[in-house]
């Protein structure tokens, strides 16, 4: 056997596990700022009394605070739901019950995810 | 000094569960927990069954839990631990006999990672040569003894017992960081599998557990860095030797 071939050639290219490591980092450290800021804005610079329907629709007037919302609703959803997978695989082994609470598990997050990414996309403000 | 000592017995043609049994000892307390064993197997009861054997921290062979945490019997005193001392076999391998464990499952793992120079390369007439630096690489991972007290102090091994576990990945980093070795794609694709090296936590029971104070952990890291840096740059040709 040449084993120089296969040096020539590495094998690993990526994999699922592989990329939900590196996604696992990348959103952990983007969650850590962009929840910073969220608790800095609602609850440091605003009262927790202050937060209305009003100063939703006022904050959703413009794409900002919705892209950063949706940005953090999306990995925030996706770093949580990973980790979940990550525990069913390694905790969960028959299979029937692996398949049912990974269903579960996707179902959930994805209507969750469908959700609070429509409120963010589509929210039109109603006047009282 | 009198020494209290509990000790996991399990013997499969009597026991249908594991239980604890109670021995008070005469020792030193600049004794070890190995010289405890001894004196319980040679002068209360001789069918207490563990393995030893250079008795100095080298060979590996009597990795066992003491206090909850995995130790190696020969090198922890009996002074530095509280009483009664609570002795059991390493977790997550099949208990043969007592703190006796089947390691079979463990050393498959360690040899499914290659655990040796890989190189197609004619043998040069004398020491393939590698500079201090090289060779400063890897010299932590060269300190692995395979006694199984990290693989079996970690969580991830206990829930999932496919996983290649702590041990098999720092023999594999051992040679992977070898300047020598040319095998680090063959060990890359085992180790990116699902039960390779995706499945450390990074909990750090293992660099704790590590009788010869081998970052573990970091060891793994590397490696799980070396497997991205190889799915985001294009394939490079093999290193060419002077």
């Amino acid at each position: 056997m040449n084993l120089s071939s296969s040096y020539a050639s590495p094998k690993p290219a990526g994999g699922l596990e592989l990329w939900s490591w590196v996604f696992m980092r990348i959103s952990g450290l983007l969650l850590l700022g962009l929840a910073l800021g969220h608790l800095v804005l609602m609850h440091l610079i605003h009262n927790v009394d202050e937060i209305s329907y009003a100063f939703v629709a006022t904050r959703y007037a413009g794409w900002f605070w919705r892209t950063y919302d949706l940005l953090m609703l999306i990995l925030a959803m996706l770093h949580g739901m990973n980790g979940a997978r990550i525990l069913i695989d390694d905790y969960v082994h028959p299979v029937r019950w692996r398949r049912l609470a990974l269903g579960v598990l996707y179902v959930g997050c994805g209507g969750l995810l469908a959700l609070g990414a429509g409120v963010a996309l589509f929210f039109q403000p109603v006047s009282h | 000094m009198q020494l209290d000592i509990q000790i996991k017995r399990f013997n499969p043609e009597q026991d249908r569960e594991p239980q604890w049994r109670e021995y008070t000892v005469t020792l030193e307390p600049t004794d070890r927990v190995l010289d405890a064993l001894h004196a319980v197997k040679w002068h209360h009861d001789g069918s207490l069954a563990f393995r030893r054997s250079c008795a100095h921290g080298i060979c590996g062979s009597d990795g066992m839990m003491i206090n909850g945490r995995n130790r190696l019997a020969c090198k922890v005193l009996i002074k530095d631990l509280r009483q009664p001392i609570m002795v059991e076999p390493m977790r997550g391998f099949p208990v043969v006999k007592d703190l006796i464990v089947d390691m079979a499952g463990f050393f498959d793992k360690y040899r499914s990672v290659r655990p040796y120079l890989i190189s197609d390369e004619a043998p040069p007439r004398t020491e393939r040569l590698q500079s201090p630096a090289e060779r400063e690489r890897y010299e932590d991972t060269t300190k692995c003894i395979l006694c199984g007290a990290c693989t079996t102090s970690c969580p991830s091994f206990w829930a999932n017992s496919a996983y290649v576990g702590p041990a098999a990945i720092v023999q594999a980093h051992r040679f992977i960081f070898d300047s020598r070795d040319q095998g680090r794609a063959e060990r890359s694709a085992i180790l990116n599998q699902a039960s390779g090296v995706w499945r450390c936590r990074t909990i750090f029971n293992c660099t704790d557990a590590c009788p010869r104070g081998i970052n573990v952990t970091k060891a793994i890291g590397e490696v799980k860095k070396l497997l991205v840096k190889a799915a985001t740059r294009p394939p490079h040709p093999p290193p060419t030797r002077d």
